[in-house]
């Protein structure tokens, strides 16, 4: 295990490696193949190295742990919109989650259907590639088309293609109110069509998740106009199940929390998210190939995201169990009479280390493009030593 | 501007490949005559042009496929080509390169509400995608000042932005998918109508690579749907700290307009003349529009207003009707035109830390008046976009050349500020050999690597983006 503490010496150990490397943060998302390598940690590189409220950036080294970047931003009363989960309840994981394995991750939570994802908030990055090589790209400034955006590239990464040892950051200010809708007594299809509903307003929802049999609805502002987006919300939602609106911060922080967290599922022995529209989730997924079938599930963004949990006594229902599920689940994301041309995918995030050193826990892409994936990671990092076979 | 010498061996073969072309095109599709090429001589850079060898338009994802079938076989280099607004000069073509036009890919190919996308052809114009969707109440978000005229191509090829990108983001916040050739005629689908990438990030890559990576054909786009109302407030201030103070209050305050707009004492000036807005005759002016209801608009302006007073500015006012509210925009909207009417100019696009924005206008004060041409200054101050424009007289010997230089300086001090070359309009041409201001040799060979995995004998508008030096061993392999 080595841990360096400047962008220098990490650079130094990356040359020096002579085998595979694994890359930790906080090590608090252990997903995807995470057996092979001698552990190469960032999280020694700390420290916010620039905030300035008045421009909503803020840049920081890579290991800093989010939570020293949410108490600075919260003395000035902002924030990291795009709400990064932190995975440790649903993975069972111990430690110090790390912004550089939010940014790594591309790590958001609920807002991201209003805001945007981690990506989109990220305005620079500085990284370390395979051959040790320090590089740099974007910067801090909030519109920057200066060269290719390889800001986005790193994003979701997870450190197959360099180390990120410093990012950058938009970051926006909190809202001052904020209102939560819970809609109860609707079955999965009625409570897609409520959110599809709250989601073709015009009140700027930024929030829309299905948990434990509700769904809740998210409005944010100044106080005035969440009230009044609230009311006009509810009176339009009435038709779906009955409408109570949460003003309790407690309460509301509870719920959203929870969602963005997914603690519904943490007993689930396996979890699988997958990323589709909508529309297809309800015609392609729930009253498709998963219909009939005992699971458990957060549906969040709006319907664009659905976690599906099973534990063992659900998987033991399953044709071939977790690896019979999880293929599934995959071919049917792959499949266009399925999805449409909207595609989409499903990833496994959480299953026994053994399990995941067997099976690709992320969509397999059509061969053109693994192709560049592959061509990708050939050049950023030609020995193959970083996080080798994590994402494929 | 410095170009590669074209490849006589390619001029040379025109005939040959232009009957090459009829194979797979219609007639009307290929446009070969010295008379008819001269169309696609520029961009919206149009102080540098070069007639390319000849242009396609294709109508099919199929058509471009076998064109760069072709230009691929054939070792010919590609110049995709949008509406032709870019600023760069990203679109401007070599006497050896093909010009390939999507301006005939035009078709909305899917609506969808309920998941809040719409998919089109990549050659169609920006506003028209609004246009699509707008009577259900339904728009597309970024709004480059030249939406009526430039395609979702030219977009995604720049990540470009628009007036109203501080609260919705650019290009490539709003897209979602993409089918795009590559250099060898394979097809690709890149997302879709999801959120998040699969794996690694290609779309992000893609979008804002200049036409260097491939040849989009199709876009899946975010659409939202319509705010209930929006109103500007405009404010004059007596300096420009002033009004860059102004706006880094109203940012920290946690009011999150849609638009925050800058524009200086010359611009103020030509701008009034022309438009006949009635604006006040002050050192700087801000427009801020704020979206949502009436009364959500009236909450955010009254936030905004008492933070304006403590500024002491020497007008402000509210937009009382639509009217109103579109004299105020009308204004800034014909700012480019207007500066055109005076002179040639030249449009920067540097981006700033907000901060530094008083020092920043204090020197390009300073550069303008070394250099002895005039700077006009109109930005997107929310989010430090500049586009300082120098006025200069093409007829005059010596001025581009000047201008070119003075722009260069201002360009550097963008940089040196912790800043960027380019905000919107990408580097192009323009930009190109700056690039080494901004990165390192490493920084840039990191992004040319990228080329080469999408492009291995770099045939896609080559001889852009990155300075030539650096570029010359891979475009002559
Ligand atoms: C008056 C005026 C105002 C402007 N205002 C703004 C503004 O507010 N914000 C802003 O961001 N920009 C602005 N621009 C710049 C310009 O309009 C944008 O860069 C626009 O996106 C270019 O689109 P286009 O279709 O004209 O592209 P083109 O000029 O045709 O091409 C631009 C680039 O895209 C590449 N390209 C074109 N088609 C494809 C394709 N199918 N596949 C891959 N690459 C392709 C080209 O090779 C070139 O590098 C303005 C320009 C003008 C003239």
């Amino acid at each position: 295990m080595s841990a360096p503490t400047t962008e220098e010496e990490l650079s130094k150990a990356v040359a020096a490696a002579d085998g595979a490397l694994r890359i930790v943060g906080g090590g608090t998302r252990p997903i995807g193949r995470t057996g092979a390598g001698t552990r190469l940690s960032a999280a020694g590189l700390t420290g916010i190295t620039l905030y300035e409220p008045g421009a909503m950036t803020l840049v920081c080294r890579a290991g800093t742990p989010v939570s020293e970047i949410e108490a600075a931003l919260a003395e000035e009363n902002q924030q990291l919109a795009f709400e990064p989960m932190d995975h440790r309840a649903l993975l069972g994981t111990k430690g110090v989650p790390t912004i550089g394995g939010v940014v790594a991750a591309n790590v958001s939570g609920p807002r991201r259907i209003q805001v945007g994802a981690c990506r989109d908030h990220l305005l620079g990055v500085r990284f370390v590639d395979g051959s040790g090589q320090i590089v740099s790209n974007g910067g801090r400034v909030m519109k920057n088309v200066t060269g290719y955006d390889l800001v986005k590239l790193m994003a979701g990464s997870r450190g197959t293609l360099g180390i990120l040892t410093e990012v950058s950051l938009k970051v926006m200010p909190k809202a001052p109110s904020r209102a939560t809708l819970r809609l109860t007594g609707l079955d999965d299809a009625q409570g897609l069509a409520a959110m599809t509903l709250a989601m073709r307003s015009p009140f700027d929802v930024n929030g829309a998740a299905r948990v434990g049999g509700d769904v809740f609805v998210r409005i944010e502002g100044f106080d005035q106009s969440v009230a009044y987006r609230a009311e006009r919300l509810s009176a339009e939602l009435t038709d779906n199940g009955s409408v109570e609106v949460v003003r309790d911060e407690a309460a509301q922080s509870e719920i959203w929390t929870g969602i963005r967290d997914v603690t519904a599922l943490k007993n689930h022995n396996y979890v699988w998210r997958v990323a589709m529209t909508p529309s297809r989730l309800r015609l392609g997924l729930l009253d498709g190939v998963l219909h009939g079938l005992a699971f458990d599930s957060v549906i969040d963004w709006a319907g664009a995201q659905i976690w599906i949990g099973l534990t063992k006594g659900q998987l033991s229902l399953v044709d071939r169990g977790a690896a019979g599920f999880h293929a599934m689940l995959q071919n049917t994301l792959a499949d266009p009479t399925v999805t449409g041309r909207a595609g989409g995918h499903a990833t496994l995030i959480k299953a026994p280390e053994a399990f995941r050193a067997d099976v690709a826990s992320f969509q397999p892409e059509p061969a053109p493009l693994a192709a560049i994936a592959a061509g990708l990671r050939a050049k950023f990092d030609p020995r193959g030593i970083l996080n080798p076979g994590l994402m494929t | 501007m410095q170009m590669p010498a074209p490849n006589t061996a390619i001029i040379a073969r025109k005939a040959q490949l232009v009957s090459r072309f009829l194979d797979v095109l219609p007639k009307d599709a290929v446009i070969h005559e010295p008379a008819e090429t001269k169309a696609y001589e520029c961009d919206g850079l149009a102080a540098y042009h070069c007639p390319p060898l000849c242009a396609v338009l294709p109508s099919s994802t199929e058509e471009v496929a076998a064109v760069l079938k072709i230009c691929h076989d054939e070792g010919v280099p590609v110049v995709p080509r949008g509406s032709g607004t870019s600023l760069a000069g990203g679109a401007m073509p070599t006497a050896d390169a093909v010009i390939l036009g999507v301006a005939r890919l035009n078709d909305v190919l899917d609506t969808n509400y309920d998941d809040r996308t719409i998919t089109v052809q990549s050659g169609r114009t920006n506003l028209s995608v609004t246009g699509a969707v707008e009577e259900d109440g339904f728009f597309y978000a970024p709004d480059p000042s030249s939406q009526l005229a430039c395609a979702i191509a030219g977009n995604i090829a720049m990540n470009s932005g628009g007036a109203h990108c501080l609260k919705y983001g650019v290009t490539t916040n709003n897209l979602l998918g993409v089918t795009m050739v590559m250099m060898d005629g394979t097809v690709v689908q890149i997302g879709g109508g999801y959120m998040d990438a699969p794996g690694l990030d290609l779309l992000g890559l893609v979008c804002g690579s200049e036409g260097q990576l491939g040849v989009v054909t199709e876009a899946t786009l975010r659409i939202l749907p319509k705010p209930e109302g929006a109103r500007p407030i405009l404010m004059g201030f007596d300096s420009s700290e002033v009004a860059g103070a102004c706006v880094s209050d109203i940012i920290k305050a946690g009011v999150l307009p849609v638009a925050i707009e800058f524009m200086d004492r010359l611009c103020i000036e030509v701008c009034e003349n022309f438009a006949k807005a009635g604006y006040p005759i002050c050192e700087a002016l801000l427009i801020v529009e704020v979206e949502g209801s009436d009364l959500e608009i009236d909450e955010q302006l009254e936030k905004i207003k008492a933070i304006a007073k403590t500024h002491n500015p020497v007008e402000l006012r509210e937009a009382q009707t639509a009217e109103e509210a579109g004299l105020i925009w009308l204004g800034r909207k014909s700012a480019f035109g207007a500066m055109g009417q005076i002179n040639d100019y030249m449009c920067l696009d540097g981006t700033i830390p907000v901060n530094q924005l008083p020092f920043v206008l204090r020197r390009i004060g300073e550069l303008s008046k070394e250099y002895g041409l005039d700077v006009g200054n109109v930005f997107h101050a929310g989010d430090g976009n500049m586009h300082p424009l120098i006025l200069f007289d093409v007829n005059v010997p010596g001025q581009l050349e000047t201008c070119e230089a003075l722009g260069a300086e201002i360009l550097k001090l963008c940089v040196e500020v912790g800043g960027c070359l380019t905000g919107e309009h990408g580097v192009g041409i323009e930009k190109r050999d700056l690039m080494g201001e901004q990165f390192t040799p490493a920084d840039l060979e990191a992004q040319m690597r990228v080329k080469d995995v999408f492009d291995p004998k770099w045939l896609l508008n080559p001889a852009k983006v990155f300075p030539l030096a650096d570029s010359e061993e891979r475009r002559a392999a």
